[in-house]
């Protein structure tokens, strides 16, 4: 049997603007992933923790505040302090794309704008996860 | 409205042009969609004619504007008397900004304000908490005590403009802060205009802002209740709120269904805390959402309003008209924008704006062309104001009350929701009130659910998002978007300090001891929040001491 | 590999989180790691949290886990949801309700989905529950659904089943009376705040006492996990089931039984694996449709697959 994807499904930062999180998370079962949902203002720490703890594979992000520049990058560095950096990092939600280029130079892989369908999503870890699904 | 031979003809005739006309027409070209429903799922006919408005009482279902049940609108005039409020939701940053921005909309002839508060304020954090690391001042403004309020409101006279705040878990907090200041331009409390979010139960299903256990929170919306009724009579003490649910997924169904629902709840904690009904009901306002089904959107309006007035009449016993007439703040859609050719936003605002009009609100707030970006600039909101403007001096809707009454469509909509709204109000009154059921998930899941489906709807091209799914095109990434000076968080970490070092340290402490006393017991918390409020308390400290007492809320998801 | 058993031992997270991965992929690595340190293990003691969904037994889990860690007790906890059989996809929601101990140093929370095995637990629950014993864990939490007959692996596993329930669920009850009523050694009526949480304790205890007299009669407890209302009495009863374990020689029963659960489930999943193996190719293809011919049976063909498997492992 092939092994699911675990996708930690987490939501930074004080806002809570759940929608477009709990529709992701939705998508991701609908495609066979293991999705593990944490809810409501998570800090980085607790996002960390948790994706160590469940051995993902994905952290994907969901963030509406504007506080992404503060709290992205402090994700993918505690990551990295934990030696947990082939867990692939993506983000989405209100988001400028000027904003964008500085993610991704800290650790965050994609970021995924509003009217982004699912669908990219979803292929964009089935493609990217380092840690491939095997049989 | 049609006697019975009349109606017989019409349907005989309509038959025969079902069968001769349409079914050839369609042998022919088929239309566009196999079927065609509203965003409610509501089933649309290939026609509407008397036929289905005939079991509609004119007297008993639509009246006069102005009168019992209010399908027609509140005022008699509507807007034949005075336009609605133009009213844009604002702040951000400092309260030295905001206060900058709050003095340009009142220039540009905007006629009442509308505060937003950074997420930090709306779940009782002090600039400086840990919590609020890199959240200060981003989607509203921040205010950690009475001296940013006394900024934020400098040279604006309270007793002349009517303030909204979007506030809810701490809302106590902000009304004695804005009464605070109001004391300090010598304006007393009874001349204060204004309303308060106030409504924690949409919290709990959509908008995430929450802070304490249902129980407490439900007690501190009736202690808002009880002492404005004595003392600020004049504020409307909630405004029950569709918008975020709408926002979250709901459908304009559920809306109205799940809004009026925790709008029983409110009222009947309010009777159980021993208040009279006509005493604080004409207080209550609503938010809605505008969408972008006109129809559907019209007779959403139309059906809350007459629902609202048969509830707190039939169920409730109100006497005073006042307590029956639905009074609402409409924003436009905010989930309906698109990042991808954000100036087609405008358009989409416009229809919205419409919607809210023609289904006779109060006030109104039409979003910016650029808020699936960012926060809007000021160039946007401008835009933004000029559309209701447009609308209101130009288009000639307002010359009339309600002028999409009587349309057969428009009639049989406004119907059909309000049916299908109570059979939703049905349920959870049998899952024991709006409370149970929110502990239970039950509302959240029913939104999810529409959430996930209108999601689907659009990946699978059934829904057409103009510029999104259909009529695409490469784009320059948006410029000139606007930005918080990240600066926000160390100017007002440094004002808590400085009002910490200022105030009188021991008489903050009392007041505070005495709030936990109170909060302790059964007492209203009013009096006590405001006399903290005085001392220059911060709302985190005012706001931990409650929590010490309350506990916090635990979210339900349920998938 | 010595690395990962060293930092195991440790009680590192990450080394026990990836452990527990191997042994839910099913991979050699994870009987490896058992078969070298598994005299290590037999030190946790195993409480299984069952019940219908929305009864609040993640929210009793973290407060229990909250009172034993104040103790300095270490604690893992799995909790189980069903996968989608549709889909294989699962949404697993439980640390919601447990997040103020993500991040306590002295507890580990592992979300699991059935994966398609059933009973309630997934096929690596087993294996996970002796990764958190070997790494020196005092007590494994094991929570899963738990609704009726089919969902009742839990005490397969578990040294004390705590049943959840709540009131309002009426009906359930019945439900549970046929089917796992049997398996609970505590009851425990949460969210006992609500209206008819009375009648509740008063139905299951009626039903206890129809029950034949057993040596240990479960206790029937109420809380209100949201509140903290009830937790220490939960623990205590926990703790006499323990007593009563030990004291009555039971406690080396059930382990004796799970050791050869573990050893039947072992088995079966070896033998599955064969046997799925062959279900995927050509001539297998061909026999079904022989048998749609008529031509052979189901039984004839099932058989001649069993007799192919154990001659290839001979």
């Amino acid at each position: 049997m092939e092994r699911p994807i675990r996708v930690l499904v987490a939501k930074p930062g004080l806002d809570g603007h759940d929608r477009g999180a709990k529709v992701i998370a939705r998508a991701l079962r609908d495609a066979g992933m293991e999705v593990i949902y944490t809810g409501l203002r998570q800090t980085p720490e607790q996002i960390v923790e948790a994706a160590i703890q469940e051995d993902v594979d994905v952290v994907a992000l969901s963030i509406l505040s504007g506080a992404h520049n503060t709290l992205f990058p402090k994700i993918t560095k505690l990551l990295k302090e934990r030696g947990a950096e082939d867990i692939l990092v993506i983000g989405g939600g209100v988001i400028p794309e000027e904003d964008i280029p500085f993610l991704k130079e800290h650790g965050i892989a994609e970021i995924f704008t509003p009217g982004t369908p699912t669908s990219a999503v979803i292929e964009y870890i089935k493609a990217n996860v380092k840690r491939l699904a095997k049989k | 409205m049609y006697d019975e031979k009349k109606l017989e003809e019409i349907k005989m005739k309509r038959e025969d042009w079902e069968k001769n006309h349409r079914e050839k027409a369609i042998a022919k070209f088929p239309e566009r969609k196999e079927e065609f429903k509203t965003s409610s799922e509501i089933e649309i006919k290939p026609i509407y004619t008397p036929e289905d408005v005939k079991g509609i009482d004119y007297l008993e279902k639509l009246g006069f504007p102005g009168e019992y049940p209010y399908t027609r609108g509140v005022q008699p005039t509507m807007y034949r008397g005075r336009f609605w409020t133009m009213r844009q939701y604002a702040g951000y940053g400092t309260a030295e900004e905001s206060n900058k921005r709050f003095k340009y909309l009142l220039e540009q002839g905007q006629t009442g304000l509308s505060v937003a508060f950074d997420l930090p304020t709306q779940i009782g954090y002090d600039s400086d908490h840990p919590m609020a690391e890199g959240e200060v001042g981003k989607v509203g403004v921040a205010i950690d005590s009475l001296y940013d309020m006394e900024i934020l409101f400098d040279g604006i006279p309270l007793d002349k403009v009517s303030t909204s705040m979007t506030i809810n878990a701490p809302a106590a907090i902000l009304l004695a802060m804005y009464i605070a200041v109001a004391e300090k331009q010598g304006v007393s409390p009874d001349k204060l205009n204004g309303t308060i979010q106030n409504d924690i139960l949409k919290e709990y299903v959509a908008r995430g802002t929450y802070i304490f256990p249902t129980g407490p929170s439900m007690r501190l919306i009736t202690n808002i209740f009880e002492y404005c009724s004595k003392y600020v009579p004049k504020w409307n003490t909630i405004s029950i709120s569709g918008y975020h649910m709408r926002e979250a997924g709901a459908t304009a169904v559920q809306e109205v269904a799940f809004t009026l629902a925790n709008a029983i709840a409110y009222v009947d904690a309010a009777i159980k805390a021993g208040l009279d009904v006509d005493e604080f009901a004409p207080r209550i306002s609503f938010f809605f959402s505008a969408h972008n089904d006109l129809f559907e959107e019209v007779a959403k309006f139309r059906a809350a309003r007459r629902m609202w007035a048969k509830i707190m009449k039939e169920r409730f016993g109100a006497k005073d008209p006042r307590s029956m007439m639905m009074r609402f703040h409409t924003q436009t859609a905010g989930s309906t924008l698109t990042a991808q050719q954000p100036d087609n936003n405008i358009i989409r605002v416009t229809i919205q704006a419409l919607a809210a009009v023609l289904g006779g609100t109060q006030s109104l707030h039409t979003n910016s062309r650029d808020e699936a970006l960012a926060l809007p600039t000021e160039d946007s909101v401008r835009i933004a104001l000029r559309t209701q403007q447009i609308i209101a001096y130009e288009s000639g809707v307002c010359d009339t009350p309600d002028p999409l009454a009587g349309s057969y469509y428009v009639e049989y909509l406004t119907d059909e929701i309000e049916k299908r709204a109570f059979e939703y109000i049905k349920k959870i009154d049998e899952l024991g009130g709006a409370v149970k059921a929110i502990d239970l998930g039950y509302m959240q899941r029913e939104i999810q659910e529409s959430a996930y489906r209108y999601q689907m709807e659009i990946e699978s091209g059934k829904r057409i998002i103009v510029g999104l799914n259909k009529f695409q095109m490469e784009e320059e990434p948006p410029k000139n978007l606007l930005k918080v000076d990240p600066q926000v968080e160390i100017v007002q970490r440094e004002k808590i300090k400085k009002v910490k070092e200022m105030r009188d340290n021991a008489r903050v402490e009392k007041a505070l001891k005495a709030l936990k006393k109170a909060a302790e017991g059964d007492d209203n918390l009013m009096p006590w929040i405001l006399d903290a409020v005085r001392e220059y308390a911060t709302l985190g400290e005012i706001t931990d001491v409650l929590r010490s007492v309350f506990g916090e809320y635990q979210q339900q998801i349920i998938f | 590999m010595m690395e990962l058993e060293k930092l195991l031992l440790n009680r590192d997270k990450r080394a026990i989180a990836r452990a527990i991965t191997y042994a839910e992929d099913d991979e050699e690595k994870a009987r490896e790691i058992i078969r070298k340190l598994y005299k290590r293990s037999g030190n946790a003691y195993i409480v299984g949290i069952t019940g219908p969904p929305g009864v609040g037994k993640s929210t009793l889990t973290d407060r229990l886990v909250k009172n034993l860690v104040e103790e300095g007790k270490k604690i893992g906890i799995i909790a189980v949801d069903p996968t989608s059989p549709f889909t294989g996809g699962s949404i697993l929601g439980d640390r919601i309700r447990m997040q103020d101990l993500t991040t306590h140093p002295n507890v580990y929370i592992r979300s699991m989905g059935t994966r398609g095995h059933l009973g309630g637990l997934s096929k690596g629950t087993y294996m996970a529950v002796r990764i958190l014993d070997i790494a020196g864990m005092d007590y494994v939490f094991v929570e899963t659904v738990g609704v009726g007959q089919s969902e009742v692996d839990i005490i397969k596993i578990a040294d004390t089943v705590v049943m959840v329930l709540a009131p309002g669920l009426g009906d359930d009850i019945q439900a549970i009376k046929a089917g796992i009523m049997e398996i609970a050694d505590v009851f425990v009526v949460n969210k006992s705040d609500r209206e008819g949480a009375d009648k509740t304790v008063l139905e299951l205890n009626m039903m206890l006492d129809l029950d034949m007299p057993k040596e240990w009669r479960p206790p029937v407890v109420k809380a209100v996990a949201q509140e903290g209302k009830g937790i220490g009495e939960v623990l205590e009863k926990i703790h006499s089931h323990k007593e009563y374990l030990i004291s009555s020689g039971q406690l080396e029963e059930r382990r004796k039984n799970r050791i050869k659960m573990e050893i039947t489930e072992s088995v079966k999943n070896k033998l599955m694996k064969d046997v799925f193996a062959k279900m995927g190719n050509e001539e297998f293809d061909q026999k079904i449709q022989k048998v749609m011919a008529k031509e052979i049976d189901p039984y004839t063909v099932a058989e001649a697959l069993y007799r192919q498997i154990l001659e290839r492992r001979e």
